[in-house]
């Protein structure tokens, strides 16, 4: 069984959209480890490193996202976690800024697949599939 | 009447404490130097004929069972993976089974470091490392090189479920003495001490009990059943929560301050409010923590090494004494008892730091986050501001002339208000020195354990 590790970064407590992500991913055959809300990247990676998890889900819901992830990829080659697939989501600019810029931007720092506002965990899941192999 | 005598070996003495269970009273408490070294059974039987003395009579025991520290207490090594997650459960469930943990180790082991097992005569090593289903590699490595080194010891394997069998045919094939658990933290921040803590226990009384000459006193005593901080740790459960009809005192707070350490037990639930996050690894109900730099002879040194040449500047000119020689004097004479009113002085004093600094490592932290949402509450580690009361044991607060000046340090936030300290708690001290006794008399008669220790702890105006 894969393992996913989602959570909410930051100083961020949009609790719901976490509980759908833990619903669905769980219900679709994936070891979920859920980290929950105020989680700070380091939070992250020892969950991954101690379940040996294949994929880090971030949530950010209130525009600070940029802020909170930056440096995130550094720290999982910094702790052996290299291969893992990072995946963030949400709101995670500020205001209405072109998505393609802030795509981009994301890449840049390390996130294999990036999420505008409003997409469905429904279609994260077949990125995941594609991605995981299963 | 039927007597029962407690005996509790100390690194420095043997105390003794004689209990009438038909009336429900305690009759007397004795105390002598720790005879380890020649042989235990020594000093035992002097502090019975001073226990003899007080009661003017020679009387019989039903039962005599006994709690050990001596001879370095129960040493052990941790080992996990993540610092925060495995290791530090690995760390707590040794020190709730009442060890100290002396070497604590994360991720791969070195080949120094297992070295470090072997020559510092660790009693137990405790394994652990990954969730169930998570990572097996970590600790399956470290298998390897504790096998392929030899250490002789026993080691509890207590991690991966999924790493079991893999760690078995290493164990067996290295010919290790290995005792195989439930995983220490199963899930992510989940701790499940209870497996672990059990083994260490059994390992004690079957193998740890013989190693440290304690073995020789079989014939004097029944049982020698727990570790003498898993007593009081005991005690201090039972304190809190009661037992059928008898109240316990609720939310409460033990420092017992002793030569080469200090140890801290809390016993609240993690919080009690519904407006904070949790954060970090589950914090378990009876808590303790042991700070192995802070005592008062022989890690006096220690009290020092944590302040600044201007903490140490400021103290020397306000105490008006010299700090840095008075707790080296300490640490080469580790018998000194206080002669004179300076003496007396210097102890108070390291003794509130000891009981300042500890809790400042115990307690736990709370940070207002402000999001979009508003103000937002993030704790970690473990609320303590509703305990209710703060009690005091070991010698230096025992003998101590202002009692409540070192237990008020527990409550002292300086400058940081992040801290959950206790806010308001009454304080009370074990003055008869009977807690842990009472954690051994508390296996067979809690009742009785809990109605002696309400009546015979002092309260502090």
């Amino acid at each position: 069984m894969k393992t996913i590790v989602i959570g909410v970064i930051g100083a961020d407590v949009h609790a719901v959209g976490n509980k759908i992500i833990d619903y669905t991913l769980t219900n679709s055959g994936y070891n979920v480890i859920n980290i929950g809300v105020l989680s700070s990247q380091e939070d992250f990676i020892n969950a991954a490193i101690e379940t040996d998890a294949d994929l880090i889900m971030v949530s950010s819901l209130y525009g600070h996202g940029e802020i909170d992830c930056r440096g995130m990829r550094e720290k999982c080659i910094e702790s052996g976690l290299e291969d893992i697939f990072l995946y963030v989501g949400g709101n995670i600019v500020v205001g209405k800024q072109d998505f393609n810029e802030t795509l981009k931007r994301f890449r840049d720092m390390g996130f294999d697949r990036v999420y505008p506002p409003g997409t469905s965990i429904d279609m994260a899941l077949e990125d995941i599939k594609e991605d995981l192999g299963e | 009447m039927s007597n029962y005598l407690l005996v509790d070996f100390g690194s420095t003495f043997t105390k003794l404490c004689a209990v009438d269970v038909s009336s429900e009273k305690i009759l007397a408490t004795s105390a002598h130097y720790t005879t380890v070294l020649e042989d235990i059974s020594i000093g035992y039987h002097k502090a019975l004929n001073l226990l003899y003395d007080k009661l003017g009579e020679k009387i019989e025991f039903d039962q005599v069972i006994a709690c050990s520290s001596a001879a370095g207490g129960l040493k052990m090594a941790a080992i996990g993976l993540v610092e925060e997650l495995t290791v530090e459960a690995a760390k707590r469930v040794c020190l709730g089974a009442g060890a100290k943990v002396d070497l604590v180790f994360s991720h791969h082991l070195t080949k120094k470091e297992v070295r470090q097992i072997i020559e510092e005569d660790i009693d137990i090593v405790l394994l652990s490392g990954g969730a169930d289903g998570g990572n097996t590699e970590n600790v399956i490595y470290n298998a390897k090189l504790l096998g392929e080194m030899g250490v002789n010891v026993p080691i509890i394997y207590a991690g991966n479920k999924s790493a079991e069998d893999d760690i078995i045919d290493i164990f067996e094939h290295h010919h290790l003495d290995y005792h195989i658990c439930e995983n220490v933290m199963p899930k992510i921040n989940k701790l499940n001490p209870k497996c672990a803590r059990k083994t260490i226990r059994d390992i004690f009384l079957k193998q740890i009990i013989e190693a440290k000459g304690i073995k020789k006193i079989e014939k004097d005593i029944d049982q020698v059943i727990l570790p003498t901080p898993n007593a009081v740790l005991e005690a201090a459960k039972l304190l809190s929560e009661g037992y059928l009809e008898e109240t316990g005192l609720g939310d409460i707070v033990i420092v017992d301050i002793g030569g080469a350490t200090t140890d801290l037990y809390s016993m609240c639930y993690a919080t009690n409010r519904s407006d904070v996050v949790l954060h970090g690894l589950e914090e378990p109900y009876a808590k303790r923590t042991v700070e192995g730099d802070l005592g008062m002879r022989y890690s006096a040194p220690g009290i020092v090494k944590s302040l600044s040449e201007r903490e140490i500047e400021f103290i020397n000119r306000e105490k008006n004494i010299d700090i840095v020689k008075e707790v080296n004097e300490r640490y080469k004479n580790v018998h000194l008892l206080p002669h004179n009113d300076r003496d007396e002085f210097i102890d108070q004093f390291l003794a509130e730091m000891c009981a300042y600094r500890s809790m400042n490592r115990h307690v736990g932290k709370i940070h207002e986050v402000m999001t979009p949402m508003g103000k937002v509450f993030n704790q970690s580690g473990k609320d303590l501001s509703n305990v209710r009361y703060v009690i005091g044991t070991g010698g230096v607060i025992i003998n101590s002339k202002n009692q409540k000046e070192i237990l008020k340090q527990t409550t002292n936030i300086l400058n940081d208000k992040t801290q959950l300290r206790p806010e308001d708690p009454e304080f009370l001290v074990d003055q008869l020195y009977i807690m842990a006794p009472m954690g051994l008399l508390a296996q067979k008669k809690p009742k009785l354990a809990l109605k002696l220790m309400k009546e015979n702890f002092k309260e502090l105006g």
